[in-house]
């Protein structure tokens, strides 16, 4: 006998703490940009959310992207789109939601890059803070 | 406790859809909830009914439908991943149905933890 299937849950009123770890480079794979189209989704939920670039991930923010050769589409300045996202949350008082944008230091110092050289304004963390801010998160989705 | 199921994986090229499927078994066998499973990425492919592994193998696609009519577990296949995939309504295969991302952040909200299998 089957079982019934519920297809819709009742999360009215419900706020959590969503992270999204980007751990690999823009264009070798689609990871990157998939995780970039969940993150987007998670605004019109108004939850509260860390971006966090790590490894390879650090790679996707980089300035100055030009995807012409490859004859791939440049995602990279979506990645703005989420930084407004951000400002919108920080200013407007109606929307009730934090977002966050970090990067983890050795990742980035590794790949001999900057804070500089990316396209959206990041906070710098090191591994063991953002391993603290990772266990402070209900949802942590990686890709 | 209610966990929250997600598979970033194709079956067949890639562990992580048998480990979840055997976490998701295990879960519900012991009394646990699993409201939903939601595939992502090229785990879209979990869906496909047009996959034919040899006889001697596990089927996936089969026993991912199973597990969800016997324990009432809504699979859930992106449709943006799904497009761009090929996969389709025509080639669903049973158990399975299409929707929208807000269904992850839905499945984030609605249970305790969210469990993802991927690369």
């Amino acid at each position: 006998m089957n079982a019934e299937i519920a297809t819709e849950f009742d999360t009215e009123g419900v706020q959590k703490n969503f992270m999204f770890v980007n751990r690999k480079a823009p264009y070798g794979s689609i990871y990157a940009l998939e995780a970039l189209e969940m993150v987007l989704i998670s605004a019109a939920f108004e939850q509260n959310a860390v971006i966090a670039f790590i490894d390879d991930g650090v790679y996707q923010i980089v300035k100055g992207q030009d995807t012409k050769a490859a004859g791939m589409k440049n995602f990279s300045p979506t990645f703005g789109v989420i930084e407004m996202e951000k400002e919108d949350a920080d200013e407007d008082p109606d929307i009730d939601m934090v977002w966050r944008i970090v990067v983890e230091r050795d990742s980035m110092e590794q790949r001999g890059l900057t804070a500089e050289d990316f396209s959206i304004a990041v906070e710098v963390l090191d591994s063991a803070e953002l391993a603290d801010l990772m266990n402070a998160q209900d949802v942590v989705l990686s890709a | 406790m209610k966990f929250g199921v997600m598979v970033n994986e194709g079956p067949f090229t890639h562990q992580a859809s048998d480990t979840a499927y055997r976490f998701t078994k295990a879960a519900v066998e012991g009394g646990h909830q699993v409201p939903r499973v939601f595939f992502y990425f090229d785990g879209v492919n979990n869906g496909n009914k047009l996959s034919e592994p040899q006889a001697d193998d596990r089927n996936l696609v089969k026993l991912w439908g199973e597990l969800a009519a016997a324990h009432g577990i809504d699979l859930v296949i992106c449709v943006a991943a799904a497009l761009r995939r090929g996969m389709k309504d025509e080639i669903l295969a049973e158990g399975f149905r299409i929707s929208g991302l807000g269904q992850l952040v839905e499945l984030g909200l609605a249970t305790d933890r969210t469990v993802v299998f991927g690369d």
